[in-house]
């Protein structure tokens, strides 16, 4: 009964993560979210749910907010692939994730990672959004803890601070 | 002397552990190494009521893959938090008192051969009558969930202070209403999940767990495991919030510990989300009868206040729950007569808990919605109402409770203000209006659940050659900032840089013990006894100052990381300096201690039951709520808020915004959705989709004021920032939509279904006074 899928299922999969090509050994039924924290170690992608539901796994597949537990790990073959993990860039915070800091955006910092991504994506197809479409973009997104207040004042004040 | 120097505390500060929390590298619970830990499943009730007749484990336990497999055959010892009602097993044994409470648990090498194994477990039952209701479990002819409990009361609690009758009888309107709330939960995104690794060699453990109680859990996990508590290691990691969901210890905690020890390794025990609700401590379902009298003026005369509550199958903190309703109706506003009886009540339903604002919400929404509704019959102004029944500070309420700072008045003052009220209120057009409410909470239990003799905080600081200051606290940071808030207390009193002070909490292999991140407790009491701790820290630093100086110690002053003498131009000494004078002087590496108790003066009254509620500063805040009803469909959409909150001195402002906003959002929640639902004991809400917490897209703008009081006692005057904004929603989005639609609400959460039956029995009502007129 131990996991021991039929290796016919396991395939090598390729795809780019945070900028590197990747090569990884999937079953078919395995899920992005369990690669990244499994295979790859990268565990900023939360899980606040049963799938689905909270947000908390939020990453960006070709520049789209998609969801790491509803995603099979195939389906990424030949994509690009976005976690909060890439979002830093030679260790300098990304505009988001240091309007969040700065403005507590954040306060336990489970839905953080998932609710940054979800804003790097609205940032990118809509660079200054009003607070209207803040509220639409992460609406899937929940949080617990702020109120979701000093959440869009960060991502106001990250699209004022456009590269 | 304190208020003077404000270099650190006072400046809107960034969480210290923020970036970790933004770039994705906190390590939470779910994110520790775990490639190498069996995984752990638990098996649950699948009835709500019964007598165990067998747990047949054995073909679990021939499966290729598990590594143990445990049962309440495993353990004999009860938990629980109150050391006066603990009746809970981690696994039940003989009986089972709600569906999903767990029967087994199995660790295996992986999740698959782990569910495998627990389809595996065969239970026989002899089912017993459930009770989902408390109506239902107080009837005469229900049997008891615990033998010691007949009439499945777990307390009763009949208070009376001052002549009640007397009361009502001075008053020119009494007013009587029942008000029901819906049993919520805390829904902390992060899902329950415990790590332990058990040395079988040195018969020792390590936890890793989502608490907001590691010393809690470190009881308890002595006692049920019967091990001697040096032998056992808490750590708190990250931890995705709590709102009191965590405040006691949980059984999944217990049982990670028995499958580790069972398999003489490491286990993982996750739980999903469904689980997660499953293990509950929400806020009970309740209904309050609530009586007031009044003056024509809007003087409070009397109150009478009868609170049943559904406390599930457990005690957990439920007799604690019960007695701050009856307590907390007090603190707020002049009394001066109040009669209070509380039931809590045993059903077969999941053990409700503490949850944020613990036992006032619900019985606050009552007291504000009648206090609206009774202003309005008298034709008085809410906020006059609330003006007329200020109370003034210092003072003791007729139960005791001591009151030293009371900045509500300002609170009433500033809201009013800012959503202009008087200028805006009936002039809103249809469906929409305004409507106000109070609350206030503790900051922090006066008397500790455990009376061990100790403090009620301890903090050590350190101090070594790299001139780097370490913060050693028990205290939890669950996401509240309380790691922040201490470095900024240590900071401000060393006169040094922020980023000098690193802060280690919550191991118990290296910080103090801690109560706990619960009843608000932690600025006021850990950030007394850091300010007591940075005090010894300093007059060590100050004798060595005063030594290189030449001068008397008195004479040292310290800013800005600089020592120098008084009066004296010198270029004084950097703190580096001082730190390698001091540490010669002393003998190497410098740690103190630091510590605060509440004095008994401030622990509550004589009565029985008068310790709850008792705290050295209550926080008092006062709330606008803006909404727009729409009665073709019944949906109820906040608009806006403005929210003052009394929290004493604001050490850290832009988290106590952040905190209040949180509040306030928690609040509508409650207010307008949030609803556990049992289907014959089946817990049926167990997801984000059947139980809705307000998302980003219902959120409105929420305008914070800070009021500042500056408590005698706080930390630089500092109160509770938390809780005390939560109550006040609800009743002020009731007392909005009267404003509104001019109709009167009593039952919670305010769901679209409600408002629409609300409408339709005020026309009948209307028709058949219309038809009662036409017959005349």
């Amino acid at each position: 009964m131990q996991r021991d899928p039929p290796s016919s299922q396991v395939k090598i999969r390729r795809f780019r993560l945070n900028g590197r090509m990747r090569d990884v050994l999937v079953a078919d039924s395995t899920l992005l979210v369990e690669t990244l924290r499994e295979t790859f170690g990268l565990t900023g992608t939360k899980q606040g749910c049963d799938g689905g539901e909270c947000g908390a796994c939020t990453v960006l597949i070709d520049g789209k907010p998609r969801l790491a537990c509803l995603t099979r790990t195939e389906e990424c073959e030949g994509r690009d692939v976005e976690t909060i993990e890439g979002l830093a860039k030679n260790g300098r915070m990304s505009r988001l994730q240091r309007a969040f800091h700065e403005r507590l955006g954040t306060q336990c910092g489970y839905c953080t990672p998932g609710m940054i991504m979800a804003a790097e994506g609205l940032l990118r197809r809509n660079p200054m959004p009003d607070a209207a479409a803040i509220r639409a973009a992460l609406a899937g997104n929940l949080c617990r803890c702020t109120g979701y207040v000093k959440i869009i004042e960060a991502v106001e004040e990250a699209a004022r601070q456009a590269p | 002397m304190l208020q003077n120097r404000r270099a650190v505390v006072g400046q809107p500060t960034p969480l210290i552990d923020g970036i970790e929390k933004v770039t994705g590298t906190a390590k939470y619970t779910a994110d520790l190494p775990i490639a190498d830990a069996l995984i752990g499943r638990i098996l649950r009730s699948p009835v709500s009521h019964a007598r165990i007749l067998r747990i047949d484990t054995a073909a679990a336990r021939a499966l290729p893959g598990v590594r143990a497999v445990v049962t309440g055959e495993d353990c004999a010892q009860t938990y629980g938090v109150l050391p006066i009602a603990m009746n809970e097993y981690p696994l039940a044994r003989e009986r089972v008192r709600y569906r999903g409470e767990p029967l087994a648990a199995v660790a295996a090498v992986d999740a698959e051969t782990a569910a495998a194994a627990l389809a595996l477990i065969r239970c026989e039952f002899e089912i017993l009558p459930a009770y989902e209701t408390a109506a239902a479990a107080l009837a005469p002819d229900a049997i008891p969930l615990h033998p010691d409990k007949p009439g499945n009361i777990e307390r009763a609690v009949h208070h009376r202070f001052g002549d009640v009758d007397a009361g009502f009888a001075q008053a020119d309107l009494v007013r009587e209403h029942v008000y029901r709330c819906a049993e919520v939960a805390h829904a902390q995104m992060e899902r329950n999940a415990a790590l332990v690794e058990y040395d079988p060699a040195r018969d020792s453990l390590t936890i890793w767990s989502t608490t907001q109680v590691p010393y809690y859990v470190h009881l308890m996990l002595a006692r049920c495991l019967e091990m001697e508590a040096s032998r056992i290691r808490v750590v708190k990691p990250f931890v995705g919030g709590g709102f009191g969901a965590r405040v006691e210890t949980l059984n999944f905690e217990i049982i990670a510990a028995l499958l580790a020890r069972a398999a003489g390794g490491k286990v993982f025990l996750p739980l999903s989300r469904e689980e997660s609700f499953l293990t509950h401590r929400g806020r009970p379902e309740t209904e309050i009868r609530l009586k007031l009298g009044m003056t024509r003026a809007g003087r409070l005369t009397a109150c009478a206040c009868e609170v049943v509550q559904r406390g599930g199958a457990y005690a957990g903190y439920g007799i604690v729950t019960i007695l701050y309703a009856g307590a907390l109706l007090q603190g707020l506003y002049q009394l001066p007569a109040v009669a209070y009886d509380g039931l809590r009540v045993y059903t077969n339903t999941p053990p409700c808990g503490a949850m944020r604002g613990h036992g006032s919400v619900d019985v606050r929404f009552a007291f504000e919605a009648l206090l609206d509704r009774m202003a309005r019959e008298l034709g008085l102004d809410p906020f006059a109402v609330r003006r007329a029944n200020l109370l003034t500070a210092p003072c003791e309420t007729l139960n005791g409770l001591r009151v030293e700072s009371y900045g509500l008045g300002e609170c009433l003052d500033r809201v009013e203000e800012a959503s202009g009220w008087r200028q805006r209120r009936g002039r809103l057009g249809h469906g929409r209006g305004l409507g106000m409410a109070c609350s206030h909470y503790v900051s922090g239990a006066a008397k500790p659940i455990h009376w061990t003799g100790e403090p009620h905080a301890v903090v050590h600081l350190r101090l070594d050659f790299d001139g780097g200051v370490t913060l050693l606290t028990g205290a939890a940071d669950i996401g509240q900032g309380s790691s922040t808030v201490m470095a900024e207390i240590a900071a401000e009193m060393l006169g040094i840089r922020l980023d000098r002070v690193r802060v280690v909490a919550a191991d118990s292999a290296l910080t103090p013990k801690d109560n706990g991140s619960y009843s608000s407790r932690v600025t006021f009491m850990v950030g007394n006894a850091t300010i007591d701790a940075a005090r010894a820290l300093l007059a060590r630093l100050t004798a060595a100052a005063a030594e290189r100086l030449g001068v008397p110690e008195t004479a040292v002053q310290c800013e800005n990381e600089t020592f120098f003498a008084a009066g004296n131009d010198g270029p004084g000494l950097a703190f580096a300096e001082v730190v390698r004078a001091a540490l010669a002087r002393e003998g190497g590496a410098i740690t103190v201690k630091g510590t605060f108790t509440c004095p008994v003066a401030f622990q509550g009254g004589k009565h029985k039951g008068g310790a709850v509620g008792a705290t050295m500063g209550f926080s008092y805040a006062a709330q606008v709520v803006e909404v727009a009803v729409d009665d073709e469909t019944g949906l109820v959409t906040v608009e806006n808020v403005w929210v003052a909150q009394d929290c004493g001195f604001a050490i850290n402002p832009l988290a106590v915004e952040g905190q209040i906003q949180g509040a306030v959002l928690m609040g509508m929640g409650q207010a307008l959705g949030e609803e556990t639902r049992y289907e014959k004991g089946l817990a049926v809400h167990t997801s984000f989709l059947d139980y809705r917490v307000p998302t980003i897209g219902e959120s409105p703008p929420i305008s914070v004021h800070i009021v500042e009081s500056v408590d005698p006692n706080g930390p630089f005057g500092a109160k509770e920032a938390s809780e005390g904004a939560l109550a006040s929603f609800p009743p002020a989005l009731v007392n909005a939509i009267a404003d509104a639609l001019g109709l009167e609400i009593d039952t919670l959460p305010v769901t679209p279904d409600r408002v629409l039956d609300a409408l339709a029995r005020r026309r009948r009502a209307q028709r058949l006074a219309q038809a009662l007129e036409e017959a005349l």
